[in-house]
């Protein structure tokens, strides 16, 4: 009877976490006992409750340590949030824009345990590779963070121009990704670059988004071809002596490094979101199979106090009668 | 066992990423920020349109300018106060505040903007730059940046860098130029003449800010 309910203790475990439980119940029947001996060791369950609930201590440290770190990130990104607004209103957004020399960023972050924001961007990454693609274009990948570059590299070695790693080894700040900014200019031809991040919305929600800088260049086209927002540029004075390609030369650069450290800010605020939403998921279910486990405990040593008691009053009853 | 089925029943994980994707495109309908524009409108709707094309399975991302406010169009006639955004890397300082004037430090020269001024766009150099309301009137040093006055009395101010006028510590600045006039003085490279004459610029226009 014993046998039975933790056999069917063990199928209902089945469909939410299968092996671990059923091989647990398993190794009870089957473990060693010296012969004559009828306990049956509750040592294996008593093993696994004690790493369940360390798991459970981690993930739920971790989980504060996210929280801790989101506060101090949150205020710095809503912040920066005006920096890229200027930009857009003055050169307009244009994400299907139709240029040779596509250099996707991908922003992700170093770290695990964060998770599904890297394998969103890096998904989108792809999809916007495909999407640019053509005969005589190829979109290049500049890599943000050890995470995507893992993911990027298994099938798109040979489209990845430069990988950064360790951004948020010390505190992010405009300076440093100025610096980053420039070097990314500075190595890589662009007529535009894409950069793909996750926009931290809340705690719970991170929306996956792309911005577009166009290179001074291409904005000289589109100002020439006089559609859209773009086109409105020409009746823009410049200010001082200098031509309207060089301000525009200048302006791109600005505007890559606001946007490179609004990106790098909001993607950094929605690891440590997800980061607490993973940590807070994996706390509970740590919770749950250490209930689950407890139950089976129980029973187990329930079962072999009846299977004890049972033997002597069965042997009690033997001399009696 | 009915206490963890109701339990399983209750839980409302938070999901991240994909539905999160997927609740973002179900709420964008709410979301009327680029309902203004029409040329960005067709240039989203594009994007979307190719990007459904090729790659179906996944929510299209989302661009930066469904997040912003709409800039009103270019009124009629003048309005009577310019509107000004100041913003810095670290904080949105002067957030869509109505005002008579600014004054900013282009590379040419103070440039004063008034309520109506043509559109321009321009480069900042180190210098002192002044809001005028009324009868107050702040001023910041700004290190760098640039100016973008929009023909609808819009101004955008993007700097790296600024400060009060009342915090900057007068010795500091003199030390400064002293040294950095002796690095122009002893430099060797290209680089670092103009890494030197960058800070002779900026801490002469901090002095002349302080002094004048």
């Amino acid at each position: 009877m014993a046998m039975a309910a933790l056999r069917r203790e063990g199928r209902r475990f089945a469909p939410s976490s299968p092996p671990p439980l059923l091989d647990a119940s398993a190794l009870l029947i089957e473990h060693h006992v010296p012969f004559g001996a009828r306990s049956i060791s509750t040592q294996v369950v008593r093993n696994r409750m004690k790493s369940v609930k360390n798991i459970q201590k981690i993930t739920k440290a971790m989980k504060m340590v996210a929280a801790s770190k989101l506060r101090a990130i949150q205020i710095r990104a809503e912040n920066s949030r005006g920096l890229w607004q200027p930009f857009i209103a003055l050169l307009g957004d244009t994400p299907s824009i139709d240029v040779k020399k596509n250099v996707i960023v991908t922003v992700s972050s170093d770290k695990g345990l964060c998770g599904g924001i890297n394998s969103t961007s890096v998904r989108l990454s792809k999809g916007l590779h495909k999407l640019n693609s053509g005969p005589d274009k190829e979109p290049k990948y500049v890599v943000v963070g050890e995470k995507a570059k893992v993911q990027l590299i298994r099938d798109s070695r040979k489209h990845i121009h430069l990988t950064i790693s360790e951004l948020t080894k010390i505190p992010l700040n405009y300076t440093q990704v100025s610096v980053l900014a420039d070097d990314i200019i500075k190595n890589v031809e662009f007529d535009a670059l894409k950069i793909v991040f996750n926009k931290f919305h809340s705690v719970v929600s991170f929306i996956p988004t792309v911005s577009t800088v166009l290179s001074p260049e291409v904005v000289e086209r589109e100002v020439e071809s006089g559609s859209g927002k773009l086109g409105e540029l020409d009746s823009y004075e410049i200010e001082g002596g200098s031509t309207r390609g060089e301000t525009l030369q200048n302006l791109a650069e600005f505007q890559f490094s606001c946007v490179m450290f609004n990106a790098v800010l909001e993607n950094a605020c929605s690891e440590m979101g997800a980061r607490m939403s993973a940590m807070d998921s994996s706390s509970r279910n740590a919770g749950e199979v250490l209930d689950r486990l407890t139950l089976t405990y129980n029973r187990t040593r329930q079962a072999a106090i009846t299977t004890e008691l049972t033997e002597i009053i069965s042997g009690a009853s033997a001399l009696e009668g | 066992m009915f206490r963890h089925a109701a339990k399983n029943l209750l839980l409302r994980r938070p999901v991240p990423t994909t539905s999160a994707a997927g609740a973002a495109a179900a709420r964008a309908p709410s979301r009327t920020f680029s309902a203004d524009a029409p040329a960005a409108q067709t240039a989203d709707a594009g994007f979307v349109e190719a990007w459904k094309k090729v790659v179906p399975n996944i929510d299209p991302p989302k661009t930066p300018l469904s997040f912003m406010e709409p800039r009103p169009a270019t009124p009629a006639s003048i309005p009577s106060k310019l509107t000004v955004n100041f913003v810095l890397p670290y904080a949105s300082e002067l957030s869509k505040k109505e005002v008579d004037m600014v004054i900013v430090p282009a590379t040419t020269g103070e440039l004063g903007v008034l309520p109506g001024h043509v559109a321009t766009i321009a480069e900042l150099k180190p210098g002192v730059m002044s809001v005028h309301d009324g009868n107050e009137v702040t001023k910041y040093f700004v290190s760098s940046g640039f100016a973008f006055v929009h023909a609808n009395s819009f101004a955008d101010i993007i700097a790296v860098e600024a400060v009060p006028l009342d915090r900057i510590d007068a010795s500091l600045v003199q030390k400064g130029l002293a040294e950095f006039t002796q690095k122009v003085n002893s430099a060797s490279t290209d680089l670092e003449k103009a890494e030197a004459q960058i800070g002779v610029d900026v801490h002469s226009a901090l002095n002349s800010a302080l002094t004048g």
